[in-house]
């Protein structure tokens, strides 16, 4: 069976910088994707981003893809797996897969599973009518293949998502009738909402959505105020007319191949989901088996790739490269991610990783 | 309008203005406001300002402006992914001002157009003029924008609509 001293799963951000810090340490890397091109959701993400100018904030999602594409590409110890769903994890860290639809496996002398997030459903009525969409495919449709998905859109969740997702809308030249939030407040970004509410998109906290109407494709809503114990307030339902309701309530880990692979989980509300036990250096409690990016908790990019660059260097000093400049390189992202987390916004992610951190002793 | 920043996406009129330098440096020439108001990890208006008139200790600061360093250059303008950076210049006279805003949106209004000036929520707030254009490629799609508005709008003054 073929070997590799560390084959990473999920070529996003996190997967992307996991495997060039393993090589850059001097490891044989093979990185695997379902997709035609390594990226993940950073090939959709026509806006500036946030995080630290270090991570290349202010640069586009799109283009902070182009430059580690071109360093992955043009490193030797770093083979691509494109068009590669993983299918399982075994013991002794044997990885199946489906590769260009053949069957294949592997061996792998470490695992970083950076496999990202789905997107989380929302249950109201006629929620299966065709012009209800995730923000995902919202995205993919308008930024990748350049589609505009409707007309007169309708935007569940006020978090970064869907803020972010609304804007574009407005840039593709559709109109946003309104975005809703359960919560009392806009959970994304206030530099975000402003800049949508600029182009006389209203936003609407304590409310939610009851129902789709149409027969064949959507040709409306029912929104309905929301109490603080997010009950709809009877009496308060009114029709809004739009063709698209796009869904932007979360993200959810998509931690499937860590639980194949035996690592000790738990769920973990302030990371998103199922999230497994891990150490400072993302090694989970299956030896060998590292995790990182939003599959690791829900966060964003530069916080995938900083977290992507510790589990890589870690996978390389445990494969033999214990060198000390790459302990000191390790630490550095340690910090660095630290610091990230440091502020207000990073509240919700400390609370969460002191669920989850594995203790040494028990 | 009712609610807060937190609860509609709009700041305050308050918040805005003590955001503002003193008169002193107002009446001197272009000077930057960063309507960035919650602490969130992102500093790339600290680290594009070429004359390092941006300070933050720790990435989930508030940008703290040193504004007798600002020139008003208008290179963070541009930067700011919360689209959050504004220049402002209140010594054109006549009664009104100029404010540099990032745009994103096409079509671009061109030099000596005569638009809808917006405010923070979309509506209607006065007539604005296309006073200059700034797209490059180094900006990347996110074009600066100057406008002439009265400066009664100084607060309310924050998009425009071309049609
Ligand atoms: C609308 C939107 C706006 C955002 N804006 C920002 C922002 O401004 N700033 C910021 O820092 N972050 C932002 N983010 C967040 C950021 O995009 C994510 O945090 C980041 O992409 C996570 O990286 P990742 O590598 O963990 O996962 P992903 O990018 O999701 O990559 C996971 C990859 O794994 C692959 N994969 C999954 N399962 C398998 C399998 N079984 N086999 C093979 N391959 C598999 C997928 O195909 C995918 O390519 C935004 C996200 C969204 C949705
Ligand atoms: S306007 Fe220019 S000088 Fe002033 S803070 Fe912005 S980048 Fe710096
Ligand atoms: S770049 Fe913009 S959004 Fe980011 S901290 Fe600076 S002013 Fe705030």
């Amino acid at each position: 069976m073929k070997f590799s001293d560390v084959v990473i799963i999920g070529g996003g951000p996190a997967g992307m910088s996991a495997a060039l810090a393993a090589a850059e340490a001097g490891v044989r890397v093979t990185m695997m994707d379902r997709f035609s091109e390594p990226g993940g959701q950073l090939v959709k993400q026509t806006h500036r981003f946030f995080g630290s100018e270090h991570e290349r904030a202010g640069t586009r999602g799109i283009e902070i893809v182009e430059i580690l594409r071109k360093q992955i590409e043009e490193n030797p110890l770093i083979e691509v797996k494109k068009n590669t769903d993983v299918l399982g994890i075994y013991s002794d860290r044997v990885i199946t897969f489906e590769e260009d639809h053949v069957y294949g496996r592997m061996t792998a002398g470490k695992i970083i599973i950076a496999t990202g997030a789905s997107e989380k459903m929302l249950q109201f009525e006629n929620n299966d009518l065709p012009g209800v969409y995730g923000a995902g495919a919202v995205q993919t449709l308008m930024n990748v293949y350049g589609i505009q998905p409707g007309q007169r859109v309708l935007m569940i969740g006020a978090g970064n998502i869907g803020l972010i997702v609304s804007y574009q809308l407005l840039q593709a030249g559709a109109q946003v009738a309104a975005i809703v939030e359960a919560a009392p407040r806009i959970g994304g970004y206030k530099v975000h909402a402003s800049k949508v509410r600029r182009f006389g998109v209203p936003i609407y906290t304590k409310t939610t959505i009851k129902a789709a109407l149409g027969d064949h494709r959507v040709t409306g809503a029912v929104l309905a105020d929301m109490d603080d114990k997010f009950q709809i307030i009877p009496g308060t339902e009114r029709e809004i007319e739009v063709d698209t309701i796009c869904i932007a309530v979360g993200l959810a880990p998509l931690s499937e191949l860590l639980v194949h692979s035996g690592a000790e989980m738990h769920y973990v509300p302030q990371l998103g989901g199922f999230v497994p036990v891990r150490d400072e250096y993302l090694e989970t409690t299956a030896p060998g088996v590292y995790v990182a990016g939003d599959v690791s908790c829900i966060e964003e990019a530069t916080a995938a790739m900083l977290e992507g660059s510790i589990a890589g260097v870690s996978a390389a000093i445990a494969s033999g490269m214990n060198r000390p400049e790459l302990i000191a390189k390790r630490e550095e992202f340690v910090e660095q991610l630290a610091i990230l987390r440091s502020g207000a916004a990073g509240k919700k992610i400390r609370d969460g990783l002191k669920l989850i951190a594995r203790r040494e002793q028990n | 309008m009712t609610g807060t920043l937190e609860s509609t996406g709009i700041a305050s009129r308050e918040m805005f203005e003590k955001l503002l330098p003193s008169p002193e440096r107002r009446a001197r020439g272009p000077y930057i406001v960063m309507e960035c108001y919650e602490e969130i990890p992102c500093n790339p208006c600290s680290t594009s300002c070429p004359f390092h008139a941006v300070h933050m200790d720790n990435i989930n600061d508030l940008p703290q402006c040193d504004i007798d360093k600002c020139t008003g250059c208008g290179s963070c303008v541009g930067r700011c992914p919360g689209l959050a950076c504004f220049v402002i210049d209140e010594t054109v006279g006549d009664g009104k001002v100029k404010i540099t805003f990032p745009y994103e949106m096409v079509p671009l209004p061109a030099v000596g157009d005569q638009v809808d000036a917006l405010g923070r929520d979309g509506e209607v707030v006065g007539k604005a003029e296309i006073v200059r254009v700034l797209s490059t490629e180094k900006l990347d799609h996110t074009s600066i924008i100057t406008m002439l508005v009265d400066k009664e709008l100084l607060y309310d003054a924050r998009n425009i609509r071309c049609e």
